[in-house]
C-alpha cells in the first residue's frame, strides 16, 4: 500500500503521468468554454437590468473563481510541503503562483471593464470585495518575488510556504465580503440559499465556462508542475537517463 | 450587427472577452516555453558533461 502511494508521488512518475493528462484537459477546457462563451454571448437572453453587459460575468466570475481556487491550491500545498517536508507539494504551490496572479488579475480587470458601465466607475477603493482581491494579487506577486530572491530551492520553499499560509486568510474575507460588508459589489447568483438567482439559459454557459476554465487551469498546472520538477530533479539519474537517451 | 453592438455595451463586453483570450494565450505560451527552456539548459549540461567524460 505505501510503496503504491510512493512510487505514485515518485518525480519520474509524476512527471510522465502529468504529461498524459495535459492534452485531456486542455482539450476538454477548451471545449467547454467554446460552447460557454458562443451560447453567453449570443444565445443566452440579455439580463433585465444589465442588459448585454451582464455577458462579462462569463469571463469575470471563472477568473475570480479560479483565482481563489488556486491560492487554495497553492496555500493547502505550501501547508503539506512544511508539515510532511514534501517536495511534490513545494512543487504544487510554486506552479499554482503565477497562474493564480494571471487569473487575479483577469478578474480585476473584467470587474471593473464591467463597474464602469453599471457603477459608472472603474475602480472603488472603499469597496471590500474589490479591496481584498487586490490585496490577493499583491499575495501572489510577493510569493513569487521572495521565491525568486532565494537562490536555495529548499528555502525558497520554506520562505515562500509561510506568505502562502499567511495569507491564506485573504480567501475566506474576499469570498464573504459582499456579506459582511456593504459592498457595491453584487451578492452571490450561483451558490446562495434558494439557489442560483439565474435562469438556465444564462446559466448553463456559466457552468460550462466555470468547468471549462477549471479544467483549462489544470492543464497549465499540470505543465507548470512539470517544469518545476523536472528542475528540482535535474541532478537525478532519471533526469539524466531520460534526456541523453534522446536523440540530440 | 446587433450581436456585435450588445446593446451599446459592445466596447465593455468584447474587451472583457478579448482580453480573457489573451491572458489564455500569455498562460499557454509561458507554460510551454518554460518547460522547453528548462529542458534545454538541462540538456546542455548534460550533454557537456556526457562530451567532457
Amino acid at each position: 500500500m505505501w510503496t503504491f502511494f510512493h512510487k505514485l508521488a515518485s518525480p519520474p512518475h509524476i512527471y510522465r503521468i502529468a504529461a498524459k493528462f495535459v492534452p485531456w484537459f486542455a482539450g476538454l477546457g477548451l471545449a467547454l468554454i467554446a460552447y460557454g462563451t458562443i451560447a453567453g454571448l449570443f444565445f443566452a437572453p440579455a439580463d433585465y437590468q444589465q442588459k448585454d453587459a451582464f455577458r462579462i460575468i462569463y469571463v469575470h466570475v471563472p477568473a475570480a473563481y479560479l483565482s481563489m481556487l488556486a491560492y487554495s491550491i497553492m496555500a493547502i500545498s505550501a501547508g503539506i510541503g512544511l508539515i510532511w517536508r514534501m517536495k511534490l507539494a513545494h512543487a504544487v504551490a510554486a506552479a499554482a503562483a503565477p497562474l493564480g496572479a494571471w487569473f487575479t488579475f483577469l478578474a480585476l480587470a473584467t470587474g471593473s471593464i464591467w463597474g464602469r458601465p453599471m457603477w459608472g466607475t472603474w475602480w472603488e477603493w472603499g469597496d471590500p470585495r474589490l479591496t481584498s482581491e487586490l490585496i490577493m494579487l499583491f499575495l501572489y506577486i510577493g510569493y513569487m518575488a521572495l521565491r525568486s530572491a532565494i537562490d536555495d530551492i529548499g528555502k525558497a520553499d520554506k520562505a515562500s510556504a509561510v506568505l502562502a499560509l499567511v495569507g491564506a486568510v485573504n480567501v475566506p474575507i474576499i469570498h464573504f465580503s459582499v456579506e459582511w460588508w456593504s459592498s457595491l459589489h453584487q451578492g452571490p447568483t450561483l451558490i446562495r440559499e434558494g439557489g442560483p438567482a439565474i435562469e438556465t439559459a444564462m446559466l448553463y454557459p456559466l457552468l460550462a465556462n466555470i468547468l471549462g476554465f477549471t479544467f483549462l487551469f489544470g492543464a497549465l498546472l499540470l505543465m507548470r508542475v512539470r517544469t518545476e520538477v523536472l528542475q528540482r530533479e535535474r541532478r537525478s539519474r532519471w533526469v539524466r537517463n531520460m534526456i541523453l537517451e534522446e536523440p540530440a | 450587427m446587433s450581436a456585435l453592438a450588445m446593446g451599446g455595451y459592445g466596447a465593455y463586453v468584447w474587451s472583457s472577452f478579448g482580453l480573457t483570450f489573451v491572458v489564455v494565450i500569455v498562460c499557454i505560451l509561458q507554460a510551454r516555453s518554460r518547460q522547453a527552456r528548462t529542458y534545454r539548459q538541462i540538456e546542455t549540461r548534460l550533454r557537456a558533461m556526457e562530451s567532457a567524460e
